[in-house]
């Protein structure tokens, strides 16, 4: 596409079949404490795979 | 939902429900703005006369890889969420993180403190081995299938119960494996205490250490004093340092809180930087709005440019070689959370709980101290199910104000705690938070972007 990039990304949509499974870390467990910010978080199981 | 925005020479679109980001171009950064509410023609009408250089089938190849996108689920994608969050969040029972209160009391004396100098509004108190040992079962207990359990040491300063913390671990470490667990232990000191039998302790034992400094001397010294009122810098720094320096490649954040008193923070974050420590966290103070060194609405400004100033400062020293992380701009565009995660909110009342010196269970460690949030305690597990229920059906959809909110999918609905003191209910919205949230999002996308296309 000449005027658009795209980046590439999680698919959010296909993770309703994949996601789910709650082995990550707890939203602001273990660090900022004061905010929720979920999307500096790791997926554990994205993690595992790499 | 889309959300469009230009920072640092970019021109960025991001597809709210699918998670898509696209860099584009001005020409087609203003026909995705126009492509919902107006036909091809009157686009192309509108983008000719803007742009004299660009014809007729340049605005219709654009259109239609518009259209392309939106095919593939990558643009305009619709929201499918909004019934699996209450669904998924009900049907959720685990408990897999706590933060236990070792220590109600504290070495320093910080006017900003939430905890008010460690006490919660209480009596000084110290967690007893028993009460962590019976912690870690009560985790065990309620944690169902889940591998991966978190416990933080939190206070007050846990240092000040060290022993109890030793032996907590001890416990833990000798029962995870007959029962399948993996425990991830988080030390957060303000650092006076901190001795190399602590340092060893938490290098071996210590998933993430969190270590409190606010950044310049005079900035730290001013509201982080010891009991005599001296300012902690030239007490904790050198110890911070050494600290660091012997952790290897193990996860540390150096922690700070900004207030009206240092709007200009990213001299702050850059100051830790200057220290050698690379691993950075700066959280905007939270307070009561009459407090002298609360956040204003005529600061906001100055922050919005302060983190942009932040963004542009990290790519550059990336760029040189020697790169800063900031944990608001930890974006895992690939492979972050997934929807479940984005949708339920922050986990406080459910799968997450503070406990007190005495074993009392409250929705997480900012609501401990207010008896209309004790929730229970750990021999008796949580009683208060009317509370529970509430923090059940708290995430990203439960909010009117984020109905139409671009980064719900980022925060999951926001802080809990930071609702409930700004507006009386867990269900509102600290909009302060919020607004600056939304910054450190755009800011930390523009990063990926450009990480991105300069690969």
């Amino acid at each position: 596409m000449k005027r658009i990039q795209t980046i590439e990304t999680r698919d959010l949509q296909k993770s309703t079949v994949e996601g789910g499974c709650g082995e990550c870390q707890t939203s602001c467990q273990s660090a900022c404490k004061t905010s929720c910010g979920v999307a500096n978080q790791q997926c554990e199981k994205c993690l595992n795979e790499e | 939902m889309i959300h469009q925005y230009k920072l640092n020479g970019y021109n960025i679109v991001l597809d709210v429900f699918s998670g898509s980001v696209h860099a584009v171009d001005d020409v087609a950064y203003d026909i995705i703005s126009m492509f919902k509410d107006y036909n091809t023609e009157n686009i192309i009408e509108s983008i000719t006369s803007k742009y004299p250089d660009v014809t007729d089938e340049d605005v219709k190849e654009c259109v239609s890889d518009i259209k392309e996108l939106e095919e593939n689920g990558k643009l305009f994608t619709e929201d499918k969420y909004a019934d699996l969050a209450f669904v998924f969040k009900k049907k959720n029972t685990v408990i897999k993180a706590l933060c236990l209160h070792i220590a109600h009391t504290c070495n320093l004396n910080c006017e900003y403190c939430f905890a008010s100098q460690g006490k919660y509004h209480g009596e000084r108190a110290l967690m007893s081995l028993e009460v962590g040992k019976r912690a870690i079962d009560f985790l065990i207990e309620n944690s169902g299938t889940r591998r991966n359990l978190e416990v933080d040491f939190f206070g007050g300063e846990p240092l000040m119960n060290f022993e109890v913390v030793r032996g907590i671990v001890e416990y833990a470490r000798s029962i995870e494996k007959e029962k399948g667990k993996n425990f991830r232990f988080t030390l957060t000191t303000n650092g006076v205490l901190v001795d190399d039998e602590v340092i060893d302790f938490a290098n071996k034992e210590c998933h993430n250490v969190v270590l409190s400094l606010d950044g310049r001397k005079e900035i730290h010294d001013n509201l982080r004093k010891t009991i005599n009122g001296n300012g902690s810098y030239d007490i904790i720094v050198p110890k911070f340092q050494h600290f660091v320096e012997r952790r290897g490649n193990k996860n540390y954040y150096i922690r700070g809180t900004f207030t009206h008193n240092n709007t200009d923070f990213t001299n702050d974050i850059f100051h830790m930087a200057d220290l050698g420590f690379t691993e950075l966290s700066m959280e905007p103070v939270v307070c009561a709005p009459d407090d002298p060194y609360a956040l204003t609405e005529e600061d906001l400004p100055v922050l919005y440019e302060q983190y942009e100033i932040l963004a542009k400062e990290m790519l550059k020293r990336e760029k040189e070689g020697k790169p800063i992380t900031f944990y608001h701009y930890m974006i895992d565009l690939t492979s972050g959370p997934c929807i479940y995660k984005r949708i339920s909110g922050c986990g406080s009342g459910c799968e997450y709980f503070a406990v007190t010196p005495w074993g009392d269970l409250y929705p997480c460690h900012q609501f401990v101290g207010d008896e209309n949030y004790l929730m229970g305690d750990i021999w008796k597990g949580i009683v208060n199910k009317e509370k529970q229920d509430e923090f059940k059906l708290c995430n990203a959809y439960a909010r009117p104000e984020c109905k139409d909110c671009w980064a719900k999918l980022f925060c999951s609905g926001g802080c809990a705690a930071n609702a409930y003191h700004a507006t009386g209910s867990i269900n509102g919205i600290y909009e302060y938070g919020c607004k600056l949230f939304k910054k450190r999002i755009e800011c930390a996308v523009m990063m990926q972007v450009d990480k991105s296309l300069n690969k």
